[in-house]
């Protein structure tokens, strides 16, 4: 096969800033699995556009990093 | 990618609202055996009600209504296919449930003299208990699944249940993080995996923007029909009135009951009850067809403060994005209705009646194999009926291995079934999961939402029957897009179900979610009947008539005929 990669606008936004690089609590909730940290940064960031914008990873985040948008298809 | 081996007593496959409870009866059952639960995401917050919910549907508390009652109006309803006492069991059962959940924790509503705050949204009896503090069911359930010393193990999809000598011995499945392949031997397994709310493909396009959590994809429906068992009424699909692209409910049941109900275009009503069944949706798909529509949640008669407590449970409760989606639309309920729309079909006995055959030990067909919850077939079973059988599930199970020993599984299957899943994973170039699903479901659409065609269904079958080839040019990048993968594997194997079921039952019945352009009436001559389908010996998909067992409960279905219609 041939493949190419596409940019999508995804629904989990996460403020580097807040995001503390030894927590992993809106990892271990996603329902979908969504979410891994950057081995680089130790950053969470949203790797696949697979949502259910249904909120734990945000509700969970202990510093308020995480901004959930509903996905751009249905907004 | 290593391979585990595990062994427990009982094992439950999916750790929602069934399987939760499930792994805490069984405890309670016999606190001396292992049992473990398996979710592929995380039980803290997974499931139909991984962020809690607003309300229980089905609750039939001594004083408001009695489980007789309750069966009677299931009954017509479902237009008769049901088996009563499968169904008795949730009105029998759910009050204890009930008061087991609060002891825990969970928060009914009450009234100002302490008794629950029923309301009516079913079209005779009370059965609706508001929990506007709902929002932390899942992790009280968790709690109590920690305290009971249920095992957990999560981020594992189960892929096949494993069967030997006519029973069930144990499932297999793989780590959706470090790929490792894991056989389980059990000597019970429960099944409590939802509905497959992946099959049909929102309006939207967004494969993930389904009603039910995206990660019910048929999980169970598929385990359990390449098991052996029977599953039942596939052809009764799950369709549901939505807020149009959000796709999440509206919701009438927590609104109607503050004097909210559903209106068309101009503001009149045209359904007389707002309980989700298939003649209803019929109702709302006649509006939409009728240059009536848009069909819409009406809210703007309602006063301030009564709005204000509508947003306040809505956005806090099961999908509390709603909120966020309004705002981003400049939306209020103030000012203008919610707009409706029909959703894509999907798989679900929790709603309508489309699932795995058990009975009212939540037995399937294949000793030691329960089914519970979403995905167990029995009609309009909610979030309740899902507890109610998660507790059957988990006690029926226990008491049934008593005595047997573990079963050393067939290598030849292990070895198969390897192969089987990791074949994307060898071919990281292969077409991607989501174009492979999208087209999937994409002709689900096409062919299978109703109303119903027999020749665009004989198109469907064909499709789904090839479709094989294409699921074996999908590839995998890593363990997590493997998972993907197997999961449109268990769509495919519901899609094909779908269109075999549809394409049998020569009737309409259920409203839209049978509604047959080519058989438009009800017939109950040749059709008051189940129809099952299986897999034979030769690996065929075959459907079957079963009769509709006796009824417990008086009901004369030539005469009460469920009709929602305004005219």
């Amino acid at each position: 096969m041939a493949l190419t990669i596409q940019r999508v606008d995804v629904p989990v936004i996460v403020d580097e800033s807040k995001c503390l690089e030894k927590c992993v609590a809106c990892i271990e909730v996603c329902p979908l699995d969504v979410l891994v940290k950057n081995p680089e940064t130790g950053k969470a960031y949203m790797k696949y556009d697979e949502c259910w914008f249904c909120l734990p990873c945000e509700k969970e985040c202990p510093t308020g990093a995480i901004t959930v948008q509903i996905p751009f298809l249905l907004r | 990618m290593n391979t585990q081996w595990m062994k427990t007593d009982v094992l439950v496959i999916g750790g929602g609202t069934a399987g939760t409870m499930a792994g805490i009866k069984a405890k309670q059952a016999n606190p001396d055996l292992n049992v473990l639960i398996l979710e592929k995401a995380n039980i803290r917050r997974s499931g139909a009600i991984a962020m809690g919910m607003d309300g229980v549907n089905t609750a039939v508390i001594p004083g408001n209504s009695t489980p007789e009652q309750y069966v009677r109006e299931i009954t017509i309803s479902n237009d008769g296919i049901v088996d009563q006492k499968a169904v008795y069991q949730t009105g029998k059962l759910g009050y204890e449930v009930i008061q087991e959940l609060e002891s825990w924790g969970v928060k009914f509503q009450k009234d100002a003299q302490g008794n629950y705050d029923l309301k009516q949204v079913h079209r005779v009896g009370k059965y609706v208990l508001p929990m506007p503090e709902g929002k932390d069911l899942k992790q009280i359930l968790t709690r109590q699944v920690k305290r009971h010393k249920v095992n957990v193990t999560n981020r594992v999809m189960a892929t096949r249940v494993m069967v030997k000598d006519g029973r069930a011995i144990g499932a297999i499945g793989f780590d959706v993080r470090s790929g490792d392949y894991i056989i389980i031997q059990a000597n019970a397994v429960i099944l409590s995996t939802g509905a497959c709310g992946r099959l049909g493909l929102p309006a939207s396009g967004y494969l993930y923007g389904t009603y039910e959590n995206p990660t019910n994809a048929g999980d169970g429906y598929s385990m359990a029909y390449h098991a052996g068992a029977e599953l039942r009424n596939i052809e009764c699909f799950q369709i549901n009135p939505l807020m149009k692209d959000y796709n999440g409910p509206a919701c009438a049941y927590v609104a109607s009951p503050f004097g909210a109900y559903t209106a068309n275009a101009e503001g009149n009503r045209f359904i007389s009850c707002d309980y989700w069944s298939g003649q209803m949706m019929l109702e709302v798909w006649k509006e939409l067809n009728s240059g009536n529509g848009p069909v819409q949640l009406k809210m703007t008669h309602l006063d301030e403060t009564t709005i204000a407590e509508i947003e306040r449970i809505l956005w806090a409760n099961e999908r509390p994005s709603r909120g966020r989606f309004h705002e981003g639309r400049g939306e209020d309920y103030r000012t203008a209705g919610v707009e409706m729309d029909i959703s894509e079909i999907g798989l679900c006995s929790g709603h309508s009646a489309s699932g795995v055959w058990v009975n009212e030990k939540a037995e399937t067909t294949i000793p030691g194999l329960y089914a519970a919850g979403d995905m167990a077939s029995v009609p309009h079973n909610y979030m309740i009926g899902a507890f109610v059988f998660g507790r059957i599930a988990g006690q029926e199970a226990v008491e049934y291995l008593k005595g047997l020993t573990y079963l050393e599984p067939d290598p030849e299957f292990i070895e198969l079934e390897r192969q089987r899943i990791y074949a994307p994973l060898a071919q990281p170039g292969g077409i991607p999961h989501t174009q492979v699903e999208y087209k999937l479901r994409r002709l689900v659409n096409d062919y299978l939402q109703p109303p119903k065609v027999s020749h665009k269904m004989e198109i469907a079958l064909k499709k789904f029957t090839q479709y094989h080839e294409s699921l074996s040019l999908m590839g995998a990048q890593d363990p997590h897009e493997l998972m993907r993968c197997m999961e449109v594997h268990f769509i495919r194997d519901c899609a094909e179900m779908a269109a075999r079921a549809s394409l049998f039952r020569r009737e309409s019945r259920w409203g839209l979610y049978h509604y047959n352009v080519d058989y438009p009436e009800k017939n109950n001559d040749e059709w008051f009947c189940h129809v099952n389908l299986k897999m034979n010996e030769s690996g065929e998909m075959i459907l079957f008539k079963r009769p509709v067992e006796p009824y417990i409960v008086d009901v004369n279905i030539e005469t009460e005929v469920y009709d929602v219609a305004v005219r």
